[in-house]
Formats: structure tokens, C-alpha cells, sequence
């Protein structure tokens, strides 16, 4: 219901494609050997929506997401993700993730290049965009996660929570219509967990569609405008973040139980 | 020890030394070029290729390991002479020596290729780059950063094993020793003399490798720290 007021109206009898969610998984399952970690997950994020996985560890969350960005294979069910079928053997790769930004744990920053090279790559061999353009678009991106001044410097002369923005900053050079975060202040102490949350707000602000695995509650009830609750393989529990104040079940009840009182 | 010393008689050879000196750096920069070029091809192939690629080149590199230089450098010289094909004794000889170098070279390289994290791969994937791409702009200077002493040796004892090409009469400067010594029959000052030339070629080749990893390697130069 929510997932309409941000588009234009609807004319009566509009095309169901023009109100297909930007990402929609039906019944996704997978296995890693005799393990089901995907026992039929299914939801819908809409544009413009911040979608927050949460769950225990070993609840499927981070495989959901990386199968939106077909960086893991699933037996059954189907993704779409902007117009593109995730699950279709022919899937077009690149183009899947021209649309598609992803952010990691461990933020994976090129080593060797300095942060604005790090967020030049891609966009001079993607869209063959000349260097002078892609430095002037990493300047933005840069100053937009707040490391303007840091452009010349290396990864490794970044502390963790630098390299997750320049991390940010170079999906967003992109212009991803949807960004996924696999729990990307795992790996960061509080100060600088603060820092990046800072920065993925100012995003959810400015409309970017994001779903996030994330194991910060307070961010999550602050940013989120769906909350999906994973156990075992499955989608137990999703709504508003307001569900949070009251569980329907009694496992989402305990994990938020356990986390924050 | 009634041996005399008798330097001075070398001395009217010294512009055939300087030839040998040239022809020698010349069959171990082209040997080093085509060799690493060659030699990092394989490495990708064998890691990357498919099944019949990474067999092929498996058998090629442990054949080229497992048998003598000179030996490999007789079959490349014989073996090209069999076909019918007409070459210059030099050209077999930088044949010979890419041949042999290519097989460690794709040994080493493949050690800096595997050195590279998955989550490299993956995080270029995800921006788009294609295969050609993550290879040339995300792993290949790293990975040649971190096996880059290995490589230097490897080619400073490519420029040393040139010598042994002078078996099938490659002009460079060790079959020029051999000439001048049974001209002047001064065995022993000419191999000394030859002895520090050699010393001095492989501190050239050490000092061109230096230079060209300062050029690579912009983060470590300006850094100072291992990748």
C-alpha cells in the first residue's frame, strides 16, 4: 500500500508491468549440500523502499541478498530484480549489475589504487566514461560520503570505516538504481559504525531503494520502511518497522528480546 | 704457483667482449619480454582455461621443468632444422630460452594470481568489469607485486643461462670467451674477465628490474609497504 504512494497515480487499468516492484523474490530455495539456508523466501521492495533482513546467524539473509545479485546460485524459485530475471539461465550478467550496487563486510577496496582510482574503475571501463569525468564523478561521490579530502590517499591510510565509505561511494558512482548491504558495519567498532549508518542514511533520505542485512535494531527502526525477519531459510515475519514493538511470533520476539532489552 | 698473469693480452678483444656483452643483453631482454608476456598468458590459462587448456599447459610446464636447458636448447635447434625451417642460431637460441622461461614464469605468476582474495574478484564482478578486465585493472599488478623478487631472480638467471647457448653457436658472450681463449690461450684471465661481466650484467638486470617496479608499483613507492 505504501509501495504506491511514492509512484505517480495509477490511471485505472494501468499495465501491471509499470507497478512491478523493483525487486521481487517468488519462493526462492537453495541448499548448500543437505542444508536448506532458502526454504521458499519470498518479499517485494518497491522504489524508493529501505528493506532491512534481519535474523539470527545462519537465518539466510546475507544468501537472499547475494542471490538478488546473482553472486549465488538457487534451485528453485524466481528473482527479479529491475526488469532482469535473476533466475533465467541467460541472465545478462553485467547488465544485472549495471543496475545493482553492492556493498560488502569487508569492504574489498582495490589495494593498489587510491580511493579515486578505486571509484574511477568502473565507471571509465563500464560505460567507457573519459577519466577526467569519472574524477569529477568521484569528487562527488566521494564528498557525498564525506572524504572529499581523501582522494589521493590509499585504502590501507583509511581507517575501516573510511574504506566502507569510499566502498559506498564507489557503488554509488554507478548510479545503481538499487543498493544492497551485507552487513557492512560488522567488521567496525561503534564511532566508526556510526560514521557509515550516517552515510546510508542520508541515502534512504534521498530515495535510494536499499535493502540492508544489518544486525544494528536502532538503524533499523530508524531507516527502514519494510522489515523482514528471516528464520531458517524462511521469511517469518515482515511489515512496517513498527512490527518490531510487536512481534506476531514468538522467535521474532525473542531475537529482538535478546537484542536490545 | 708459477701461473703469470697475462691481462694485456686480452686487451685487442675488447670490442669483441662488447659484441658478446650486447648480443647477450639482447637474448635476455627479448627472452624477458616475450618470456613474461608468454609465461603470465599461461599462468591465466592455467588457472582460468579450460579443462584440455590447463592439461595441455600442465604437461608442457612440468616437461620444461623436469629436463635440461641445454637439452631443451638442442631440440628447439635440431628440432627446427628437422621441420626444414632455415633460422639463425640466435633465433634459436631466443626460442629456446622463452620456451624454457615461459614454464617458470607461469609457475610464479600463477603463485601471484592465486594470491589474489576471492572478494577481489567478486567486488569487481559486482561493479561490472568484465573477465579481461578484473585481470588487467584488478589483479595482475598486485599479483605481480607480490612474487616480484621471484621474478626478478628468475630473469637474472634467464640472462646467466643464456651462456649455455653458445653450445649451438649464439654469438653471445660466453661463445666469445670461448673464441678469444683459444686464440690467445689465456683460459684463465679471459673466463675471470667474463666472470665479472657477468657480475656486472646481472646487477644491469637487477637495476632495469628496480626501475620498472618503482614505475609499476606506485603505492609502494610512494608507501613504502608490502602489499
Amino acid at each position: 500500500m505504501s509501495a504506491t504512494a511514492n509512484l505517480a497515480p495509477m490511471a485505472p487499468g494501468t499495465d501491471e508491468a509499470t507497478v512491478t516492484p523493483l525487486v521481487r523474490l517468488a519462493n526462492v530455495q537453495k541448499s548448500f549440500g543437505a542444508v536448506k539456508v532458502l526454504d521458499g523466501v519470498s518479499f517485494e521492495v518497491e522504489r524508493g523502499e529501505v528493506a532491512v533482513i534481519i535474523g539470527q546467524s545462519g537465518s539466510g539473509k546475507s544468501t537472499a541478498l547475494r542471490c538478488i545479485d546473482a553472486l549465488e546460485k538457487f534451485e528453485q524459485g524466481t528473482i527479479h530484480v529491475c526488469g532482469h530475471a535473476v533466475h533465467d539461465k541467460d541472465l545478462d550478467r553485467r547488465a544485472l549489475r549495471r543496475d545493482v550496487g553492492i556493498v560488502f563486510q569487508s569492504y574489498n577496496l582495490f589495494p593498489h589504487l587510491t580511493v579515486e582510482q578505486n571509484i574511477m574503475l568502473a565507471p571509465t571501463c563500464v560505460k567507457s566514461m573519459r577519466k577526467a569525468e569519472a574524477r569529477e564523478l568521484a569528487r562527488t561521490a566521494l564528498a557525498r560520503v564525506g572524504l572529499a579530502d581523501k582522494a589521493t590517499q590509499y585504502p590501507e591510510q583509511l581507517s575501516g570505516g573510511q574504506q566502507q565509505r569510499v566502498a559506498i561511494a564507489r557503488s554509488l558512482a554507478m548510479m545503481p538504481k538499487v543498493m544492497l548491504f551485507d552487513e557492512v558495519t560488522s567488521a567496525l567498532d561503534p564511532q566508526l559504525t556510526a560514521e557509515v549508518l550516517k552515510v546510508m542514511e542520508g541515502l534512504a533520505r534521498d530515495g535510494m531503494t536499499m535493502i540492508l542485512v544489518t544486525h544494528e535494531m536502532g538503524f533499523a527502526r530508524k531507516v527502514a520502511s519494510k522489515i523482514i525477519y528471516m528464520y531458517r531459510g524462511k521469511v517469518w515475519e515482515s511489515g512496517p518497522a513498527s512490527m518490531l514493538d510487536q512481534p506476531q511470533t514468538k522467535e521474532l520476539s525473542m531475537f529482538v528480546g535478546t537484542g536490545l532489552k | 704457483m708459477g701461473y703469470h698473469f697475462d691481462f694485456a693480452a686480452l686487451l685487442p678483444y675488447w670490442r669483441d667482449f662488447a659484441m658478446g656483452i650486447l648480443l647477450t643483453l639482447q637474448l635476455s631482454a627479448v627472452s624477458t619480454v616475450l618470456g613474461f608476456v608468454l609465461g603470465t598468458l599461461c599462468a591465466i590459462g592455467r588457472s582460468d582455461g579450460t579443462r584440455l587448456i590447463r592439461t595441455s599447459l600442465a604437461i608442457y610446464i612440468e616437461v620444461i621443468r623436469n629436463t635440461p636447458l641445454l637439452v631443451q636448447i638442442f631440440l628447439v635447434y635440431f628440432g627446427i632444422a628437422t621441420l626444414g625451417i632455415h633460422v639463425s642460431a640466435n633465433m634459436a637460441a631466443v626460442t629456446a630460452l622463452v620456451v624454457n622461461v615461459v614454464a617458470y614464469t607461469s609457475e610464479i605468476m600463477r603463485a601471484g594470481l592465486e594470491s589474489i582474495h576471492k572478494s577481489q574478484l567478486e567486488a569487481a564482478d559486482c561493479l561490472g568489469l568484465s573477465r579481461a578486465q578484473i585481470y588487467w585493472h584488478v589483479i595482475l599488478r598486485p599479483a605481480i607485486e607480490r612474487v616480484y623478487p621471484a621474478l626478478t631472480s628468475q630473469y637474472v638467471l634467464l640472462m646467466l643461462a643464456s651462456s649455455i647457448t653458445s653450445q649451438i653457436s649464439a654469438e653471445e658472450l660466453t661463445a666469445v670467451a670461448n673464441r678469444i681463449q683459444s686464440d690467445t690461450f689465456r683460459s684463465f684471465e679471459t673466463y675471470i674477465i667474463v666472470g665479472i661481466l657477468y657480475i656486472l650484467l646481472s646487477f644491469v638486470v637487477r637495476i632495469a628490474f628496480w626501475a620498472f617496479g618503482q614505475g609499476l608499483f606506485v603505492r609502494r613507492r610512494k608507501l613504502g609497504t608490502p602489499l
